[in-house]
């Protein structure tokens, strides 16, 4: 973990709820696809965990919807303002467990993670197939940012309204994979965990104190003990989770 | 530079800044970030003579300058504290450590007190009457005068260790307690614990705490605690820790005028990991602004 001043360099509109922040700043804490970012936003108490959407040596993309006061605060900021950050937050996807041929599925903010892991995973050289659900059309996002990465991307609509119809599941039954990688809301990461056939890692949330193991506020349940989902996870092998009801 | 040290129950301190328990952990995520030695002491997490995982999450609400916890005191339980977390503690941290206690019956704060009070790296007890986060204990013995009386006898029978007991806002008269505490063979009182709250999730219409209510903390909290750390130091003749929404060093000067000995620091550790450290290094500075050489000199100064 590392807190350090980032600057912002650019904040864009995908839709009409979520937006892009691209930041320049130290990034050198931030070591595995899948971990997170804690801002301090002028005003509010809490800092915000943000989902690392992509990062190179200088820069930092997060992909964040408008859900409250501190993300609208955040999608009215303009290039040049100043945020401080802490870096390099929860345990990230491990990648050696990936097979030939992995599966990822994005379910609406759940996508932003998706996207430096399956860009390290082609690199890695493996046959990505990445899974995009939304609940419209309008709520797409990032569609050609994983085709452009080398990815077969299949988008999913619940109503229908664009690529196949249905959830972030659905397209599963035809696709072939050799491991799954997900990040979405509660439902669907269930959904995903009863219509996979292999072994694969979740990415939970849950509202948080501090973000680095302090305060215990988001812990929960596994089966291989109490896990913090902020240092512990957020990510999480499918063999170790513990539903409750 | 004007000296820092401080006297908590006989145990010198370098310096009066104390993280609190729970915001805390057992001291080894923060020595990551830097030098913890660097604090007077920390009181760690609470601990009970059984594990326990606490309460449903979501256990975290944000306030306008502060927040609402119902962690529940989450801890692996005395057995595994002392054989799997000491030993990590003991790596990083080497002062004497405030051991934060909680318990649901009389008979669980003696079983753990005795138990810590073999441990030598064990400075003080803080005896946690005031957890506003579990049914049936906790809060209930900080509540009743006779209460937290008899669970200061029960822990100073089987412990050699100075004894501060962690006292609730959440009462109509925290004076009549601490002073009950102090009858009772407390070394030391502790104040203020979180102050009882909930926030409702306007879209759901439900309470964002799974369990409805949580402990209120952060700067917001600050007057509160100041007035009552003020009502108690001058009604007790043993030492008190203040704490409550300090999160600078002038709130730690200004804690020590109202009474304190020694200044705990909560939230605010979980919005900025190296507060603590920040406030020791900005004391000398802050000291010198207002004319303070000693701060043993400021210790309930309040004209």
């Amino acid at each position: 973990m590392k807190q350090s001043i980032f600057q912002i360099l650019s904040n864009t509109a995908l839709t009409d709820s979520v937006y892009k922040m691209v930041l320049s700043g130290d990034t050198s804490d931030i070591t595995a696809a899948g971990q997170f970012v804690n801002l301090q936003l002028e005003g509010m108490f809490l800092r915000r965990p943000i989902s690392v959407c992509d990062y190179d040596g200088e820069t930092l993309t997060i992909v964040y919807k408008v859900v409250g006061k501190g993300t609208e605060a955040m999608s009215r900021m303009v290039p040049g303002v100043k945020l401080d950050i802490l870096t390099g937050l929860g345990n990230g996807y491990d990648l050696t467990l990936a097979g030939d041929k992995p599966v990822l599925l994005g379910g609406g903010v759940g996508v932003p993670p998706m996207y430096n892991l399956a860009k390290k995973l082609i690199t890695l050289g493996k046959e990505v197939t990445v899974i995009l659900g939304f609940n419209t059309r309008s709520e797409i996002f990032y569609e050609e940012e994983f085709k452009a990465l080398g990815c077969k991307v299949i988008v999913a609509t619940a109503d229908g309204s664009y690529g196949v119809k249905g959830f972030a599941t659905t397209p599963l039954a035809v696709i072939d994979y050799t491991y799954f990688y997900t990040c979405g809301p509660e439902p669907m990461l269930k959904a995903v965990y009863k219509a996979t056939n292999t072994s694969g890692q979740m990415s939970f949330e849950e509202r948080m104190g501090c973000g680095f193991g302090a305060c215990m506020g988001c812990s929960c349940k596994t089966l291989t003990g109490y896990k913090r989902i902020c240092k512990d996870g957020p990510v999480m092998k499918k063999e170790e989770i513990l539903w409750e009801a | 530079m004007g000296s820092l040290n401080v006297n908590l129950c006989g145990i010198e301190l370098s310096n009066p800044v104390i993280p609190a328990s729970g915001t805390f952990g057992y001291g080894y995520e923060y020595a990551e970030l830097y030098d913890i030695n660097e604090l007077g002491t920390f009181s760690f997490k609470g601990t009970t003579k059984d594990p326990r995982f606490g309460n449903p999450t979501p256990r975290i609400a944000e306030c306008t300058a502060g927040m609402i916890n119902a962690v529940g005191l989450q801890n692996p339980g005395v057995e595994k504290v002392i054989a799997e977390e000491l030993p990590k503690l003991k790596a990083c941290f080497h002062k004497p450590v405030m051991a934060n206690v909680s318990g649901f019956a009389v008979e669980d704060y003696a079983y753990t007190c005795a138990k810590l009070d073999k441990e030598e790296q064990v400075g003080w007890l803080e005896v946690n009457v005031s957890c506003p986060n579990v049914h049936g204990g906790g809060m209930s013995f900080g509540t009743q005068p006779e209460a937290a009386a008899e669970v200061t006898r029960a822990v100073k029978a089987v412990t050699t260790k100075p004894v501060i007991i962690k006292l609730s806002p959440n009462v109509t008269d925290i004076v009549s307690i601490a002073k009950a505490c102090e009858d009772a063979g407390a070394d030391g009182i502790s104040l203020i614990n979180t102050m009882l709250g909930m926030r409702i999730n306007l879209r759901t219409r439900k309470p964002i705490i799974a369990n409805t209510m949580g402990g209120f903390s952060g700067p917001a909290i600050f007057p509160v605690a100041v007035r009552m750390v003020y009502q108690v130091a001058k009604a007790v003749n043993i030492p008190v820790v203040g704490m409550g929404g300090v999160s600078s060093a002038e709130d730690v000067i200004e804690m020590m005028l109202a009474g304190a000995t020694a200044v705990e620091v909560g939230a605010a550790n979980l919005v900025n990991p190296y507060i603590c450290r920040d406030i020791v290094r900005d004391l000398p500075a802050v000291m010198a602004k207002y004319g303070i050489n000693n701060l043993n000199e400021i210790i309930g100064g309040v004209k």
